[in-house]
């Protein structure tokens, strides 16, 4: 059933934003922002972990996911550390991301070029 | 000084119009990459390349390959050496217009770098005409130039970013044209130009600049028109640079609304260069868009005689990104000029 | 013609979008996407000691993906197909941090690559953190954490 919903919330995230961004003038740069935004803030009233228990990767894929674990890790890290944590726990849960963009994208980079 | 003491300009016509005596396209060429040499008018240009990088290692000196490709040839075609030619005017759309400068370095020509966007050839053509007829020169090449990558670079987003093109998006023509305008020569005749005044009506989109160009496109057809007294049935065609699908359909409607039907004799560059199948979006933009186009199919179809006169309208788009991210809205240009067999 | 009735007109006369059919591409593109995000999920959480640990892998994982569909020149297609189902998972935001390097490589390695590397990808950080920190603050203080 998760696999189910997994497909399902993904899908109605994506094509929710597709429609936003054919009716108003927001550019797919704006949205990103807004949707990363929106995530860490349904995290903060304790939505967003709740919508990843119920569809896991329909929720955690899109970019909404990002902002939520943010959070996830801020919090994870202050009940460790106490205050250091806000500043430590940002990149708990997704540094390991970042710093894999970063790698990967330093690598590809130096060998791929563009196809057009 | 009073203006009675001036001697009036001889050579206008009407408020806006010069009228240009013995200049003619003597040679031309025109190189283009392998997109648009799969287009309807891939027969019609000198020179396909198969790689749209032409195994260049950056797409800016990709583009100064095509121009130099363009220039080379026309001087060959016309058996002439770079110091018979008395100026090199040349435009393209990057920072500091360096296609054509770059390009310059190379052949010792005087030079005079031009930017209208994508209606600098217009601006060259008339600008040639002008020194030619001016008794300033005997030779002069012109040339303009456009590479798909280097103005994504320039105006939009990386090549590999998913990005989703609007219908109203164009895409811009990789290539580059010349031509040696001369005294002398058997080609055809530039008779008339109607320099363009940058219009601004507003619009900000710059996902449909064909929009955003017709006005001006409008304005200076409007404007020759009424200098010469001519009307569309004077001209066997009437062809536009790159207002594409979406801009024609507005100048249509705005020729419509001054009581001018332009009907079959109207055509767009950035129209005739793709097909549908190769999924241009609206239709070809860039300033190889009307360059290769008229320096090609048009002239070649004027020499064969299906064309007698005809009024070519490069059109431009005249922001850069930073106005565009500023909220600016899109100030155009369109020249008009006569070529008659 | 009046500036403001051209403009009018203009969006009178703009081409339709077809909706249905973009978003129900965006759908699909993006349902799979989060489906194939589903089972690296399931996997990471067999391996992986805690939840967290397993978000923090099916993060990495997806971007691992998108950055390397964008090497082999795959994903500005799935975006030209998918729209927003392509730019809205995570491994769109690997695909504009390695498109953007692959783009600017020719203009060197400390001048283009590595410092255009951020160009889209830079706001979604900045806010995710920025927002983050607020938000896990508030969080914090509501959940007692700082008592």
């Amino acid at each position: 059933m998760i696999y189910f919903w997994a497909f399902v919330i993904g899908g109605l995230i994506t094509a929710a934003s597709q429609v936003v961004l054919t009716y108003t003038k927001l550019t797919v740069a704006q949205l990103l922002v807004i949707l990363v935004s929106l995530g860490a803030i349904l995290n903060g009233f304790g939505i967003y972990d709740r919508l990843i228990d119920f569809a896991g990767g329909g929720a955690l894929v899109p970019v909404s996911g990002f902002g939520s674990s943010v959070v996830a890790g801020v919090v994870q890290e202050v009940r460790r550390l106490g205050w250091e944590g806000l500043f430590t726990g940002v990149f708990e849960l997704t540094g390991l991301g970042l710093a894999a963009a970063l790698v990967f994208g330093f690598g590809l980079a130096l060998v791929a070029r563009p196809k057009g | 000084m009073s203006a009675a003491t001036v001697a009036p300009a001889t050579k206008r016509v009407g408020k806006y119009t010069l009228a240009i005596d013995q200049v003619r396209i003597a040679q031309r060429a025109t190189v283009v990459g392998p997109r648009e040499g799969a287009g309807p008018l891939g027969k019609w240009f000198d020179q396909v390349e198969q790689d749209h990088m032409a195994e260049q290692p950056t797409p800016e000196k990709a583009e100064r390959y095509f121009l130099k490709q363009a220039v080379q040839l026309v001087l060959k075609k016309a058996g002439l050496s770079p110091d018979e030619i008395d100026f090199f005017l040349s435009g393209d759309l990057l920072n500091q217009v360096i296609t054509s400068s770059f390009t310059a370095r190379e052949f010792g020509i005087p030079f005079f770098g031009l930017f209208n966007a994508c209606a600098t050839f217009g601006a060259a053509l008339t600008l040639g005409s002008v020194l030619i007829d001016g008794g300033y020169a005997n030779r002069i090449i012109i040339g303009a130039s456009s590479h798909y990558q280097s103005a994504e670079r320039q105006y939009r987003y990386p090549i590999e970013l998913n990005v989703q093109r609007k219908a109203t998006n164009q895409w811009t023509v990789t290539g580059a044209g010349a031509a040696l305008l001369a005294r002398d020569g058997s080609g055809p005749r530039i008779t008339m130009v109607t320099p363009g005044r940058v219009v601004d009506y507003g619009l900000s989109d710059t996902n449909d600049m064909g929009s955003a160009m017709a006005p001006a496109a409008a304005d200076t057809l409007l404007r020759h028109l009424s200098d010469t007294g001519r009307s569309i049935g004077d001209y066997d065609l009437i062809v536009t640079g790159d207002l594409s699908a979406q801009g024609s359909k507005m100048f249509r409607l705005l020729a419509k609304d001054a009581g001018i039907t332009l009907g079959n004799t109207h055509q767009d560059c950035g129209v005739l260069i793709y097909s549908q199948e190769q999924q241009p979006g609206a239709g070809g933009s860039g300033a190889a868009c009307s360059t290769t186009v008229i320096l090609s199919y048009i002239l070649s179809e004027m020499e064969n005689t299906r064309y007698r006169r005809v009024l070519a309208i490069p059109t431009g788009a005249l922001h850069n990104p930073l106005t565009a991210s500023q909220g600016e809205t899109i100030p155009c240009i369109a020249h008009a000029v006569v070529f008659e067999l | 013609m009046d500036p403001k009735r051209y403009r009018q007109l203009v969006q009178e006369r703009a081409p339709k979008p077809n909706v249905v059919r973009d978003a129900t591409r965006a759908f699909l593109l993006g349902g799979c996407i989060a489906l194939i995000g589903q089972f690296v999920f399931d996997y990471f959480r067999l391996i992986e000691p805690t939840r967290g640990e397993a978000v923090a892998a099916t993060l990495a994982t997806m971007i691992f993906f998108g950055a390397v569909l964008t090497a082999f020149g795959v994903y500005d297609k799935l975006g030209e197909w998918g729209g927003a189902g392509a730019a809205i998972p995570i491994t769109g935001f690997a695909n504009s941090m390695v498109s953007s390097a692959m783009d600017f490589r020719r203009d060197g390695i400390i001048t283009g690559l590595t410092s255009k590397l951020f160009v889209i990808a830079g706001p979604v950080i900045v806010f995710a953190v920025v927002v983050g920190f607020i938000v896990g603050l508030l969080r914090s203080a509501f959940l007692g954490l700082f008592a």
